[in-house]
């Protein structure tokens, strides 16, 4: 029998956003035993006594600190300011994509809302250098705040992730867990698009299986026809492009 | 002297009623409201709100208007909004609008300054969503100088200068009562807390306590500040009928429809069955019989600590019976059994000796 390892140190963890849900992961993760640490959009002093009320414990630095100092950093900002992002911070790292296009808040973008591409994606490509999951991002932020429970308790709600790379996938899933949890891989982060407003998992407050069986059915329901179209569509203009 | 430990408030958006198998008009409706308000004022409700909305279904779209003809149909009830969408109002016109209410009506006007969850009004009057902080920003910094410290001098980026301004007819000292709305938005508790303002609540899904570390954070920062403690209420949905089926059946064949359409066009699935007996059970619904909602609000009392409570009795398609009776019960049953239920616990908020009295004063002293 192998000698029992010492459990590796947990990640610090960054948290990009201090707001609704960003305020809620916080809670979660430092719940679980993290280290976390906290931008808003201006000086860590603006959000200091939101965090030392909401989210006790939480480190309020600013966005680029949070993006040089964790090891694994979510984003829980509007996705219409994606492009403050400190990107050049988060090299190397994994970013894990809580934002939704939400037009009420971002306004009515049409590179927000394109079928082709699922809004990861868009991170994805404009944090080139790090490697991005999805999660945290279909349930709604009261769900999150109610819903933790240990693993193993019956009915405990799940989370889906989608990302490219197993070991990205896995980490994910770990902090999913941590976080009160089940974590379900439902695909790529190409196939991100079925968290996503529109989709019927986004706003699901469900166990394990029912997560697994929406993201499952996607392909067949409205949303899941209009993105293949969609997507077929662009492929075929590719085609003409390339002869 | 005893005082009045929680204030009782009904919140209209001017939603489009059913009466039998007929729908009302736009016009029936408006009509429609003026005598909801003075049936909540005979039975003892302390404020009538109106939102501000720019879509079908809803007529509260000029609402000083709809107070000002309310004011003149009632004598008592305070007049308020829930809320008025600042961003995309001139803050000017608003004094103007609420100074000659509160006139009108003999300094009953109030109001809940917000964002709204419905956002129709900034592509109509030519606004940007992206400009809504800078907006709100601006326009309550103006706003609350208007109200507190005429003339005014100002420069911002979202209207015109002004230099030296008084504004006709003017308001009371210090302005009327002006709350700000927050649905959950840490930045916007700040926010009340630096202007020193009430804080109201929407909370209209979900477990309300999760929001008993908002009311912390506003403490915290009224502190911080160094501003008096200010009263927190909270609007929430619901009816109230005689029975807890009777209510439920009710308010389901409503909600169901409207959150399925605000669904689709916000990208999220319509509620199940399961989901919303949980809202009833222990979430943000206050529909069921007196009693069950009475014993809802005292829990509030005691979770969030809030000191006014205001219930939106209308939602699209409710029958216009169902709607007469919840604001019956609201006033002559559950009013009453909450201040009993309090009183017979000694655990009513503590500041109301003078909150009632506060709130005319809110805003005179920490220009």
């Amino acid at each position: 029998m192998p000698e029992a390892q010492p459990t590796p140190a947990l990640p610090t963890i960054g948290i990009l956003g201090a707001g609704k849900v960003g305020t809620v992961l916080s809670r979660l993760l430092l719940a679980a035993g993290y280290r976390v640490l906290i931008a808003g959009s201006g000086s860590p002093t603006k959000i200091a006594l939101i965090i030392d009320v909401l989210a006790p414990g939480a480190v309020p630095l600013s966005a680029d600190e949070v993006a040089r100092d964790a090891d694994i950093v979510i984003l829980a900002l509007p996705l219409g300011k994606y492009r403050s992002i400190p990107a050049e911070q988060l090299a190397g790292k994994l970013v894990i994509d809580a934002m939704n296009y939400w037009w009420e808040i971002d306004g009515h973008r049409a590179d927000l809302s394109d079928p082709r591409t699922s809004t990861s994606e868009l991170i994805q490509s404009f944090l080139p250098d790090s490697r991005v999951v999805k999660a945290f991002n279909h349930m709604g932020y009261h769900d999150l705040d109610e819903g933790p429970r240990p693993e193993g308790t019956p009915g405990r709600k799940a989370i889906g992730i989608a990302g490219d790379y197993d070991a990205d996938l896995t980490a994910a899933a770990a902090l999913v867990n941590a976080a009160g949890f089940d974590p379900v891989r439902v695909g790529t982060l190409r196939d991100s698009i079925l968290l996503e407003p529109g989709s019927e998992l986004f706003g699901a407050n469900l166990p394990a299986e029912g997560v697994q069986d929406a993201a499952t059915r996607f392909p067949e329901t409205a949303r899941g026809r209009e993105v293949a179209a969609a997507r077929a569509d662009a492929d075929e203009d590719e085609d003409e492009d390339a002869a | 002297m005893p005082t009045t430990p929680i204030e009782f408030g009904l919140n209209s958006f001017g939603d489009v009623p059913t009466d039998g198998s007929r729908t009302l008009s736009d016009a029936e409706t408006v009509r429609l409201v003026v005598e909801e308000a003075k049936k909540a004022e005979a039975v003892g409700l302390d404020v009538f709100s109106l939102g501000e909305h720019y879509r079908e279904g809803y007529v509260d779209s000029a609402t000083p208007v709809l107070l000002a003809g309310i004011a003149t149909a009632t004598e008592r009830i305070r007049l308020g909004t829930a809320v008025t969408v600042l961003s995309t109002n001139d803050p000017v016109r608003l004094y103007n609008e609420f100074s000659t209410l509160d006139a009108l009506s003999n300094g009953r006007a109030q109001l809940v300054l917000g964002r709204a969850s419905q956002t129709q009004s900034f592509p109509l009057f030519g606004y940007n969503l992206e400009d809504y902080e800078t907006l709100f920003e601006e326009k309550l910094d103006l706003f609350m100088k208007l109200q507190r410290e005429m003339p005014v001098t100002w420069e911002g980026t979202v209207r015109a200068p002004l230099v030296e301004q008084t504004l006709h007819p003017t308001m009371r000292p210090g302005g009327i009562p002006t709350w700000i709305g927050v649905g959950g938005s840490p930045n916007s508790v700040i926010r009340a807390a630096r202007y020193g303002l009430p804080l109201m609540l929407a909370i209209i899904g979900g477990e309300p306590h999760r929001f008993a570390g908002h009311v912390d954070l506003y403490h915290r920062a009224l502190d911080q500040f160094g501003l008096p403690r200010q009263p927190v209420g909270q609007h929430a949905l619901g009816l109230i009928a005689d029975t807890d089926e009777e209510a439920a059946e009710t308010w389901w064949h409503s909600w169901q429809p409207l959150i399925t359409m605000m669904g689709r066009e916000r990208g999220f699935y319509p509620p199940t069955r399961e989901r919303y007996e949980l809202e009833l059970a222990t979430g943000a619904l206050f529909v069921g019989s007196p009693e069950t909602v009475a014993q809802k609000i005292v829990r509030m009392t005691k979770e969030l600590q809030i000191s006014r409570f205001d219930l939106k009795y209308d939602i699209g398609g409710l029958p216009v019976d169902a709607r007469a009776r919840t604001i019956e019960l609201f006033g002559t049953k559950v009013a009453p059994r909450v201040r009993e239920l309090l009183a017979a616990e000694g655990d009513e908020p503590q500041h109301d000796e003078h909150a009632s009295h506060d709130l005319y004063r809110i805003g005179s002293t920490h220009a």
